[in-house]
């Protein structure tokens, strides 16, 4: 019983101390009220493959308003659909694909009409080295070729399996071009990010991602091109979202997205421009 | 100043009431909150496990019984037992040596062979590709000879031997530290070689120590998620293990990684309770 008492006395100690810790600061000036106080930041939920680009708009565009201030949550865009459909409190929805933005237009979340701002493509990639001599598609194919691809639950993954799909029917590739290609496949990662990483080490001979995340790695890997009539484009698109607190401002943000100087920065990060 | 008070306050308000005599009261409270407080945690603990056979039990077969799922239960049973094997043989006679002998930098060796249980296993996948990869330090080396580990079943291996090791290397060790040296000599004095001593005296009489060692290494070694994914890759049949399916199918089949999730509770379990049963201690980790 002593015992338990000790404990206690100790977890109190422990307590008190915390409870003491604050006491002789001299009260710190207390940060001066920011000047717009009244302005709440602008809340964009965007797509992790975003990040860089969005970042730097932001900062652009805060300067455009003056005393606004954009917040950002990047995630997979499935997981920024779940968090809204919780009631997350967001202002702006950027998603990676057509299928995530539909689904949070179904539970009616959606403010305004979705617009493509932006679009992606596939690229092959290969480590700077290139020790597997990968010069072409056909390469891919060749018996021994250590392939790291995204898995097919993965929208990159999904769109890697469709490109094969539209080389192998095509006379050139010939019918059997997938399943060679599939065959060098050993590992098929859960994210985007991890195909660029095992490739960029060098672990693997070549790998497919988006080409913004190409550019991220430019001097790690080089990029092989997949000709536009077998690429598959991802469409990103950007919308509103209802009840947003700050709705006016999501308004300006889009058109800032939108606008030349937007645009601008997205093709800087190697996003194509809206057909 | 201010906190040397606050604290002889509260040590008169926790030990007045023994001095004084009126304990009682205070110490029910005291059992109350310690009550409250377990129960809290016992019903944190249980409440997602519950919730994962709630889910997992009414699953059809299909969700047991796929592909998939027997690829990854199949290469897990394997390589969790390779890993337990490879532990045991090289394992060994680190644990006596460390139990027995004194050596220079003995503390040093035994803080090493510990790293690894408490490196987050990403640390420790990339550690590996460092070392193992095709650009690694050794890697590079095996490369020149045509063999590279990444993406094969050999690397989920050492993954799940690099991380789960430690655990059995400790048990062993505080095991053979138990056995008496008497009966050793004894044995010895008896004409009997020191290998035959090892085998026929000191591990029968560590039995317990080692055995649990090796469940809790072979458990481990079937959970092992982050240094395998990022060693060893993921594909089905070759490097996709239990812990990889489960990640992998959260999105696309949900009820499969509901169906491995509970194997690997159920079998955490057995095996938990195992080392209970074998270990005269219970759990020994330390």
């Amino acid at each position: 019983m002593k015992r338990i008492l000790f404990v206690i006395a100790v977890l109190g100690i422990l307590g008190l101390n915390a409870c003491a810790a604050p006491a002789p600061t001299a009260a710190p000036p207390t940060a001066a009220p920011p000047a717009l106080a009244s302005d709440t930041p602008l809340t964009v939920y965007a797509a992790a493959s975003l990040t860089t680009a969005f970042k730097e708009i932001a900062a652009e565009f805060e300067k455009a308003n003056p005393g606004s201030q954009v917040e950002f949550n990047f995630a997979g865009s499935q997981d920024l659909v779940a968090q809204i459909s919780n009631g997350a409190r967001a202002d702006v929805f950027a998603s990676a694909d057509l299928k995530n933005m539909d689904a949070l237009q179904k539970q009616a979340l959606v403010g305004g009409t979705p617009q493509v701002f932006a679009r992606n493509k596939l690229v092959v990639i290969v480590p700077q080295d290139n020790k597997a001599g990968i010069q072409t598609l056909q390469d891919l194919s060749k018996p021994g070729v250590k392939l790291v691809v995204a898995d097919k639950t993965v929208p990159v993954g999904n769109y890697t399996l469709q490109a094969l799909d539209k080389l192998s029917a095509d006379a050139t590739y010939g019918a059997g071009f997938r399943d060679a290609v599939l065959k060098n496949v050993v590992s098929q990662e859960n994210n985007v990010k991890a195909v660029l990483s095992k490739v960029s080490l060098g672990e693997a001979d070549a790998g497919v991602v988006y080409s913004t995340d190409a550019q991220t790695a430019v001097g790690k890997v080089l990029t092989l091109e997949i000709p536009e009539s077998f690429n598959v484009l991802a469409l990103y698109p950007i919308a509103t979202v209802k009840a947003a607190p700050n709705a006016a401002l999501a308004e300006k943000w889009i058109e800032y997205i939108l606008s030349p100087q937007g645009q601008a920065i997205l093709l800087k990060y190697g996003f194509i421009p809206p057909s | 100043m201010r906190a040397n008070g606050c604290r002889a306050v509260f040590f008169i308000m926790a030990f007045s009431d023994t001095r004084v005599g009126f304990a009682r009261p205070h110490i029910r409270y005291a059992r109350i909150l310690f009550l409250a407080l377990a129960s809290l945690l016992v019903l944190f603990l249980t409440l997602p496990l519950v919730a994962l056979v709630v889910r997992a039990l009414p699953l059809g077969l299909d969700a047991w019984l796929n592909e998939t799922t027997l690829a990854a239960l199949q290469l897990s049973l394997t390589t969790a037992t390779l890993s337990a094997l490879i532990a045991f043989g090289v394992g060994t006679p680190v644990a006596y040596l460390l139990a027995r002998e004194n050596f220079r930098g003995k503390a040093v060796v035994d803080t090493l062979i510990d790293l690894p249980m408490v490196l987050p296993p990403a640390v420790a996948g990339i550690a590996l590709l460092m070392a193992f990869g095709r650009r690694g330090i050794l890697g590079a080396t095996f490369s020149a000879f045509g063999i590279e580990l990444p993406f094969t079943t050999a690397a989920v291996v050492i993954a799940e031997t690099f991380v789960a090791a430690p655990f059995y290397v400790r048990s062993a060790k505080a095991g053979f530290g138990a056995v008496d040296r008497r009966l050793e000599q004894m044995s010895a004095l008896l004409g009997v070689s020191d290998w035959k001593t090892f085998w026929r005296v000191t591990l029968p009489l560590a039995a317990p120590s080692v055995v649990s060692g090796l469940l809790m290494t072979w458990a481990r070694a079937l959970g092992e998620f982050g240094a395998t994914i990022m060693f060893a890759g993921n594909f089905p049949g070759r490097t996709q293990t239990m812990p990889l399916a489960i990640y992998s199918g959260l999105e696309a089949n949900l009820d499969s990684a509901l169906a491995l999730s509970l194997i690997l509770v159920i079998v955490s379990f057995g095996v938990l309770l195992a080392i209970r049963q074998v270990s005269p201690k219970g759990l020994t980790l330390g």
